[in-house]
């Protein structure tokens, strides 16, 4: 088997799964990671859904697996030049790197939630997003700003998705199951909170999210109201007011929160658009056919791998990743 | 001092000001209530729902924003035909909620 | 597509620095004139700037606007007309004393941008009634937009600052801002519409603390078919009680608002409100040209503060602004006023 070079750009779990497969299929895989390690957002995370299972274990399993393949951190690619039979990757900083074909692993950015500005994020300290709570539950203790356990919290679905104010039409898709994990999670860490989720539709979707969604009514008392928050406001006590219509009830539904958490969605990343890669309406780069060419870009020797052509969980993420490789091997030949 | 006019109640469900009370008492007891994901099939095949205003998909979530008193007088039109039990796709035990209810409000 | 910012300091607007052309508000002239008359004398005499406005301008229409007696193709047609008046003057800026106007001038201009023939009807209507022609204004702003420009020059000129002079802290001010300033067009407004800077700016440049209470974006419970009509004024009222609620925790000093119906609202419901359910609500109700006079050291009745029906002395001792209590209730000609009656006195028999 040939020995070619094969640019991996991002180290998350799409770069990571998609080195070593690459490497399975006899190619010399390269990794460019844009910050100084590797894992993307998966690493920054505690548990996952549905089952609970420490982040770590994944990025621990995906890191062996990539156990002495070449990766280089804090490099940002910013554009990618395809010719006949390779790919030049260019930095931030001008410098190049050059492949037989290239995977664009690059991922998502987490939806900044101060666009969302009736909530108040980056304002008010006890407003804070999913990302935030993960932290939180990382290190071992949930807390308001001021140290004290929150006895209340909101989780708002949809902050950055299915919200044209935002230029975000589309569903992030892993929201709705992480804001009951979440949820879950709460109760779980801290006795007799009340947890209740503010959602627009319930999408849980895939195997195992009904259960967990039923679970966590059922066994832990999350409750769910129909019902997106308009407004946020920060009480004299530094608690937050919220304004929601029960859309079930009929009624509009004022109450005050000690923590609120914004599940905050995916948006595209810059290099969406600095690629020279075609785009969907998302904004994410746009694989050849949504049904037999999800891992091939419109480009030769240009793949995609991820959250890079839209909101993957990260089973599709990890899948995604070891047909990529697959596809280059049956593209350029045994 | 009258002016000609009355300070208009808040139509808005004032969560903080609620007495939860009743509604903890009503989960304990049924606790399958919780169940609810207001899809309003037990409503759809109502007896009762055809000829009265009578929802218990609404009622569930009046109880659960301590809407006691409106609750009360809606339940009040359920026949007991167990209908609702046989279409609820969560496997609330809705007769049981009924009689909860009954017996609670 | 970008709707909004990440920032409310991200929202922030073309203001011209001088030559403008000046159009009043119904409401301010006849309820608390001394406001427009400050907003002239502070940067005509104060800051020497270039303010004309001409006698013959009517009404934008607003209140007729809003509770539909007038027709949109009127309201454009006067509209225009104000236009023309300011192009006579030779003026291109103009500087409305009114938030329902500024709303009124910037929806028109929004509606003109995207359907030119509703410009054309407007400019063919304006000619045949009246033989006018008109040019567009290049900036339009409120009058508060003018004030908050020019807020660190008055900083500079005052003989005090919003500060307790018993404590020596910041007086903590509560600002309202009037829903046709920034929630009809979010970026024509300083701040936008969720964290509106115009008033807090003001604040924190003259040394007073701004408090964000939670129904600070709610409504005052103006809203002209609210109060016009008797029997709606219910719906009125509990909205000024909704946020008076909301801000009494924070003790606030005063209220500052930028539209004339929150200024009159805020403060006249306070005494229904007290009437009608034996509330204490005493907080002064300024608008920013008070606030500015107070801070640059303009007497308390010639800014009209005697106007409002919160008594104002408690803020004026706090500030160390000296006042002549006899006066209060003097006219300029030193004939007597009336005055508001209290709650107590304020029976069915002298409605």
């Amino acid at each position: 088997m040939t020995q070619e070079k094969i640019l991996v750009i991002g180290g998350g779990i799409a770069g990571l799964q998609a080195a070593a497969a690459l490497r399975d299929e006899g190619f010399e895989p390269l990794i460019i990671e844009k910050e100084s390690s590797t894992g993307g957002h998966v690493s920054r995370w505690d548990r996952l859904f549905p089952t609970q299972k420490q982040a770590r274990e994944v990025i621990e399993e995906l890191t062996a697996a990539t156990a002495g393949i070449e990766s280089v951190t804090d490099r940002e690619i910013v554009s990618l030049t395809p010719e006949a039979d390779r790919v030049t990757a260019t930095t931030t900083t001008g410098e190049r790197f050059t492949g037989r074909a290239a995977v664009v692993a690059t991922g998502f950015d987490l939806f900044d939630a101060r666009l969302k500005e009736e909530y108040g994020y980056g304002l008010y300290e006890n407003v804070i997003t999913s990302a935030e709570l993960e932290a939180m539950f990382r290190a071992g203790r949930v807390t308001m700003k001021n140290g004290d356990t929150p006895k209340r919290v909101a989780i708002l679905h949809c902050v950055g998705s299915r919200d044209e104010k935002v230029g975000q039409n589309h569903c992030s898709k892993v929201c709705c199951i992480t804001g009951i994990k979440q949820a879950i999670e709460l109760t779980e860490a801290i006795p007799g909170v009340q947890v209740m989720n503010f959602y627009m539709d319930l999408r849980a979707f895939g195997n195992g999210y009904e259960e967990l969604y039923r679970r966590s009514q059922i066994e832990n008392g999350v409750t769910y109201i129909r019902g997106r928050i308009s407004e946020a406001g920060e009480t004299h006590e530094k608690r937050i007011q919220l304004k929601v219509e029960d859309t079930l009830v009929g009624r509009p539904l004022r109450l005050t929160v000690d923590l609120l958490v914004l599940l905050v969605g995916m948006r595209a990343p810059q290099c969406c658009g600095s690629f020279g890669l075609p785009t969907q309406a998302n904004g994410f780069f746009a694989p050849r056919d949504p049904y037999t060419g999800n891992v091939q870009s419109t480009v030769p020797g240009i793949y995609l791998a991820g959250t890079a052509t839209g909101p993957k969980t990260i089973g599709e993420t990890v899948n995604e990743a070891v047909a990529v490789a697959r596809r280059i091997r049956m593209d350029l030949g045994k | 001092m009258d002016f000609g006019f009355t300070i208009n109640a808040p139509r808005a469900i004032y969560l903080d000001k609620i007495d939860p009370t009743l509604r903890d008492r009503i989960i304990a007891r049924e606790r399958t209530t919780l169940l609810c994901i207001g899809c309003g099939s037990c409503t759809a095949t109502c007896t009762a729902g055809q000829f009265t205003p009578f929802s218990l998909r609404k009622v569930q979530h009046l109880i659960r924003r301590g809407e006691y008193a409106a609750a009360k007088e809606a339940v009040q039109n359920c026949m007991m035909c167990g209908k609702c039990r046989m279409t609820c796709p969560r496997g609330v035990n809705t007769r049981a909620v009924v009689h909860t209810l009954l017996q609670e409000l | 597509m970008k709707y909004r910012y990440a920032n409310w300091q991200e929202y922030s607007k073309e203001i011209a620095d001088d030559h403008y052309y000046y159009a009043r508000s119904c409401i301010r002239q006849n309820f608390f004139p001394g406001s427009e008359k400050a907003f002239l004398d502070i940067l005509r005499n104060d800051l020497g700037m270039d303010i004309v406005e001409d006698p013959r301008h009517t009404t934008c229409t607003g209140i007729g606007y809003h509770s539909d007696v007038v027709p949109l193709d009127t309201t454009m047609a006067i509209v225009a007309r104000q236009f023309s008046l300011m192009t006579e003057c030779g003026y291109e800026n103009y500087v409305a004393s009114c938030i329902t106007s500024f709303g009124i001038y910037s929806e028109v201009l929004d509606m003109w941008h995207h359907f030119p023939e509703l410009e054309e009807k407007a400019r063919e209507n304006l000619f045949k009634a009246t033989g006018r022609e008109f040019r567009k204004p290049k900036i339009l702003v409120h009058t508060s937009d003018l004030m908050f420009h020019v807020r660190n020059k008055i900083a500079e000129k005052s003989v005090r600052r919003l500060v307790n002079v018993t404590t020596g802290e910041p007086l903590k001010v509560v600002d309202h801002i009037g829903c046709h300033y920034a929630k009809v067009f979010p970026k024509k407004g300083i701040g936008g519409a969720e964290f509106p800077y115009v008033l807090a700016g003001m604040v924190e440049a003259w040394g007073g603390q701004s408090v964000d209470y939670p129904e600070r974006r709610h409504c005052c419970g103006f809203g002209f078919r609210n109060y016009l009509v008797q029997a709606n004024r219910g719906y009125s009222v509990a909205n000024s009680q909704k946020k008076l609620e909301s801000m009494a925790p924070y003790n606030p000093d005063f209220i500052v608002a930028n539209c004339p119906g929150c200024a009159m609202f805020l403060d006249r419901w306070q005494f229904t409100l007290n009437a009608m359910t034996g509330s204490h609500y005493a907080i002064p109700v300024l608008t920013y040209e008070e606030m500015a006079g107070l801070v640059l050291g303009i007497d308390p009745w010639d800014l009209g503060l005697q106007m409002h029906q919160v008594p104002v002395e408690p803020l004026l001792d706090k500030l160390g602004v000296e006042y002549d209590p006899s006066a209060k209730y003097l006219g300029k000609n030193g004939k007597f006023i009336g005055r508001p009656l209290t709650p107590a006195d304020y029976t069915s028999a002298r409605l």
